[in-house]
């Protein structure tokens, strides 16, 4: 049969199902298809703290929202155009979410009484008229598929398994996806137990054949490929992003990279990436704590190598004092703080931003260090090596703030020159070797450049230049242990200045005001950066103007962001935490910067942050013309209208 | 899960502690390893008959002294870099073997050392030492233990008896004490030995076995405090005291001291362990039965029961010497060499290899 299709320039799908459902593997496959057949892309993963959490409960409900379309995007979107959901408690869990007139399928097999009361359903669903508002499509995915492959003689269990395969390929035929890497992947993931290769693959072609053949899908869509600037692309997560940056900055720099850590999400994944690239000198310790992960990666740092330590807030707390030590010895090293909900354990696979005043003063006694921030996943490429050229270039721990949303979430990624990226020179101190031993000046290890008031960075195993390093205060220049009242105000103002200093070599801050003549600036850091621009363009579309500066060095501030602040009427700053930046923007330049956050573990939506910025533009008199938002209520056939929008 | 078995590293360097490290024909001296920086340690400290030992030994190894890092952690003991014209870090409380295992790892080409106490090593740092000892690291740890904390003025340490009445404790500490020997074979480790501050003829001989050592070496130092715990080895001091208490482990060798070799160590069938008996006489058993030290055993059983001969309370006697001393990969050989060998068989990665990784897709000139 003929099947209509419809042109869309962009949909949200949500994958969701049991934690065991394979949701996520689910979602990066449709991503990965999508990337190659070429939209522009961004995706949410969203899964509980349990590995396996009681199954069939709300608990255990693991999700995957991909944002594909045919022009640039900046989310993963704030509401799904089609939910699926392979059990009562996904659908419980993510209805909420998803707007009216909305699709849904749902795999109708759990949906005995059993399953309903899990999910805290007291009625069945899919009877009581719940989804009457959606355009619903009930399918035993599990039995279909049960049956398709019954040949292969697989246990129920087993061949029930294969049902998110089925999902991905009913969905991949609904949206007109590429099925070559799909099945290219299931063949050397199962290329050992043929078995589960073959049922993955049949299962996968007849979710594919159902779309086709069954009345029930009626129309296929058809989303072009997004126009991007010409050149070779890939997706990754920012986690990825930041593991190749920090090969990258080794590589750059000549200096063997050395990663000690400890496991914590979202951190890990940079950990498990690193072992796999020995080929590149990288040594990975996993230490015995997180204390000991930094602490390794000072000790190499000091013998020359990169050190790196990757971790999540908890982590953070347990390093400071080697990070305070790493201050006083001024050596380099990268901490990499995968934020996610706090305080404490607070919310390990969640995201947040309340890790900033933490990376800025989470020390004792005055210990300045750089605070670097990635924007985007593919930005954590770039921030990681930015974050090694600040560290070997001032000799300074530098701390690069990602978060949960970064590290799992994925885009496409034009693929970087190698030979573009910049060249970072350790500058290491070498032996004189016409200075005579016995009368020539003793080495000075904490002599400064006079430009980045960086101190000579010695390696053991240089002749001549043996000296000795440690956490008491040092004598200006030689190094030595020393109390003195006046050396120890020179040398606190030291370290300052020096970490102060690392401004001066900063481009000019960005400022995003196609007129320039906005009144209102929504200032922003780290991966705030996509909502904050799909809010933007939201409100700019209803003819309003706001500008936008989005700051990737938090510590310390660009040089001219004070100026920019205080050319406009209005500040305003969206963050994942209780105001923290605003804090430090409000005490830095005593600009009144109105603070809106939000602390709910998840990005904050364009269209919420949109009416934020509204708000905020009716309160200065700028009202906005009528409501033509296409995504507020009563928005007829979301996945449909025809709109070009973040 | 699946395990693999992991070649051994090149046999050579496996059994050399020192292997990797540039040496030099230059003769060195004492003098060239004492730093210009004054010693602050209280007069009548054990700490300074250790670094007189250690700076006249150094030479013996004849190293590029710019390859000899020493790596500290907070306490008395912890200030020995500062005085020593090598390449050092005093670093923060405990952290030492932590910080030294990122250097050890990264550069083969350094002799690597830790100077701790006991109370950074087994207190606050606990963790590390003993995760330090079970990789086997190529490190050789210097524990100095006074059995009390010096620095922060006198309050008990894991390490003293129980009872002991400090600042900390006015009615007596109610801690067990450690026994660092038993700890450290409780944690894998491939050498440990012990010996004293004031005897530098044996303190020489043991370092420049640890030196020697392929991995973690740890070297317990009773070490007395003048100030805080003043008189803690006094069982110790004196020709006599120190032939009636010291039991002296030497490998090959029945365990055999007191005067004229009249007590000795034997096997305590009772118990499993080892008990110190008298030798000859009416009362005494057969030389032939006394226990001959094997430092090499693979089961670290025997050493462990002689490390019980230590009085956990006041003590009255103590074995030194070697304890244990095996071979066993270390950490860091294992780890370069997979390293080496990926780079090997892959050889050396290419950037824009990795970061295309297998998915990419082109775009051509826009598409509209």
């Amino acid at each position: 049969m003929s099947k209509q299709v419809k042109q869309l320039d962009r949909v949200i799908i949500r994958f969701a199902g049991d934690s065991g459902d394979g949701m996520q593997l689910t979602g990066d496959r449709f991503t990965a298809e999508t990337a190659a057949f070429g939209n522009d892309l961004s995706t949410l993963p969203n899964f509980p703290a349990e590995i396996r959490a009681p199954q069939g409960t709300m608990a255990g409900v693991s999700s995957f929202q991909v944002h594909f379309a045919d022009h640039d995007i900046l989310t993963p979107g704030d509401a799904p155009d089609v939910l699926v959901a392979m059990n009562p408690a996904a659908l419980r869990a993510n209805l909420k979410d998803v707007p009216r007139g909305s699709t849904i399928i749902v795999d109708t097999h759990d949906f005995g009484a059993r399953n309903l009361a899990k999910a805290g359903y007291t009625e069945d669903p899919l009877e009581d008229g719940t989804l009457d508002p959606y355009n619903l499509h009930a399918v035993d995915l599990t039995t279909l598929t049960v049956e398709a492959i019954k040949e292969l003689g697989l246990s129920r269990k087993d061949a029930s398994r294969a049902k998110n395969m089925f999902a991905l390929g009913l969905l991949s035929w609904m949206y007109g996806r590429p099925t070559e890497l799909t099945l290219e992947f299931l063949s050397t993931r199962f290329g050992a137990k043929p078995v589960l290769r073959d049922a993955n693959i049949t299962a996968f072609h007849t979710g594919w054949n159902y779309g086709e053949t069954t009345e029930a899908f009626a129309v296929r869509y058809e989303i072009k490929p997004a126009e991007m600037a010409a050149g070779r692309y890939r997706n990754i997560t920012g986690n990825a992003a930041l593991s190749y940056g920090l090969i990258a900055a080794s590589q750059q720099s000549g200096l063997p990279l050395f990663l000690g850590a400890y496991p914590i999400t979202p951190a890990s994944e940079v950990l498990h990436e690193l072992s796999k690239h020995k080929s590149f000198g990288v040594t990975t310790f996993q230490a015995e704590d997180e204390i000991a992960g930094v602490g390794a990666a000072l000790g190499a740092s000091f013998g020359g190598a990169l050190g790196v330590t990757t971790t999540s807030g908890p982590g953070v707390s347990l390093k400071s004092e080697t990070i305070g030590l790493a201050v006083m010895l001024e050596l380099p090293l990268l901490v990499c703080d995968i934020q996610r909900g706090g305080p404490s354990t607070g919310l390990p696979t969640k995201t947040e931003q309340s890790d900033l005043l933490q990376a800025m003063f989470g020390r004792n006694g005055e210990a300045p260090v750089p605070v670097v921030a990635p924007q985007s996943p593919v930005d954590c490429f770039d921030a990681a090596i930015e974050a090694a050229r600040i560290a070997i270039t001032y000799r300074t721990p530098v701390i690069v703030l990602s978060d949960g949303y970064l590290a799992n979430g994925s885009e496409p990624w034009q693929l970087p020159d190698v030979a573009d990226l910049p060249v970072i020179d350790p500058a290491f101190e070498v032996s004189d070797p016409s200075a005579n031993a016995d009368t020539g000046e003793p080495f000075q290890p904490y002599a400064r450049d006079p430009e980045t008031l960086a101190r000579p960075w010695a390696l053991p195993g240089t002749p001549g230049l043996m000296h000795r390093i440690g956490g008491l205060e040092k004598k200006d220049g030689t190094g030595e242990i020393s109390y003195d009242p006046d050396n120890h105000d020179l040398m606190v103002r030291a370290r300052q200045a020096k970490v102060d200093a690392v401004a001066d070599a900063l481009p000019d801050t960005i400022v995003d005001d196609p007129d320039g003549d906005a009144r209102l600036l929504v200032l922003g850091w780290g991966s705030t950066y996509g909502p904050i621009g799909a809010g933007v363009r939201r409100v700019r579309r209803d003819g309003l103007k706001v500008a936008q500066v989005h700051v990737r060095h938090l510590n310390p501030l660009p040089r001219d962001l004070g100026d920019i602040l205080a050319r406009y009427e209005r500040v305003v700053v969206p963050e994942m935490n209780l105001g923290q930046l605003a804090m430090l923007v409000r005490a830095k330049y005593l600009v009144d910067a109105r603070s809106h956050t939000q602390v709910h573990g998840l990005p904050f939506k364009a269209a919420g942050l949109a009416e934020v910025l509204r708000e905020h533009l009716r309160d200065l008199g700028d009202v906005p013309p009528a409501n033509t938002d296409p995504e507020q209520p009563g928005r007829k056939s979301p996945a449909t209208t025809p709109d070009v929008i973040a | 899960m699946t395990a693999v078995d992991l070649p051994f590293p090149d046999t050579d360097l496996s059994r050399d502690g020192l292997a990797g490290v540039p040496t030099t024909d230059e003769p060195q001296n004492r003098k060239e390893y004492t730093s210009d920086q004054e010693v602050r340690w209280c007069p009548g400290c054990g700490d300074y008959a250790v670094l007189t030992a250690v700076q006249g030994f150094l030479p013996d190894l004849r190293l590029k002294r710019e390859n000899i890092v020493f790596v500290s952690g907070i306490g008395c003991s912890s200030r020995f870099p500062y005085y020593l014209d090598t390449y050092g870090m005093h670093s923060i409380h405990g952290r030492a073997p932590a910080i030294a295992t990122g250097l050890a790892i990264t550069r083969p080409d350094l002799s690597t050392w830790v100077v701790t106490g006991d109370g950074d090593a087994l207190s606050i740092g606990g963790n590390h030492l003993i995760h330090a000892l079970r990789r086997n690291v190529n490190l050789t740890i210097l524990l100095f233990n006074n059995r009390i904390y010096g620095l922060t003025k006198g309050q008990y340490s894991p390490t003293s008896e129980t009872g002991k009445v400090t600042k900390s404790t006015p009615a007596g500490s109610v801690d067990t004490p450690f026994n660092p020997v038993s700890l450290a074979l409780g944690a894998e480790a491939t050498f440990v030995a012990r010996t004293v501050d004031n005897d530098r003829k044996h303190l020489t001989a043991v370092l420049s076995a640890a030196a020697a050592h392929r991995g973690t070496s740890l070297v317990e130092i009773f070490q007395n405090c003048p100030i805080f715990n003043d008189g803690a080895f006094e069982a110790f001091k004196g020709k006599g005291a120190a032939e009636s208490a010291l039991i002296p482990l030497e490998h090959g060798h029945a365990i055999r001291f007191g005067p004229d070799g009249s007590r000795g160590v034997a096997r305590d069938t009772a118990t499993g362990g080892v008990r110190v008996v008298g030798v000859g006489g009416d009362d005494g058993i057969d030389e032939s039965d006394l226990l001959v030290h094997d430092a090499h055993a693979d089961d670290p059983t025997t050493a462990f029961a002689l490390s019980r001969l230590t009085d956990a309370g006041v003590l009255t006697q103590a074995p030194i010497g070697i304890f244990r001393q095996v071979e066993r990969p270390t950490y860091d050989d294992l780890t370069r060499q997979q390293i080496d060998t990926a780079t090997g068989t892959s050889g050396r990665g290419d950037l824009a290899a990795l970061l295309a990784g297998k998915d990419t897709w082109a775009v051509g000139e826009p598409r509209g």
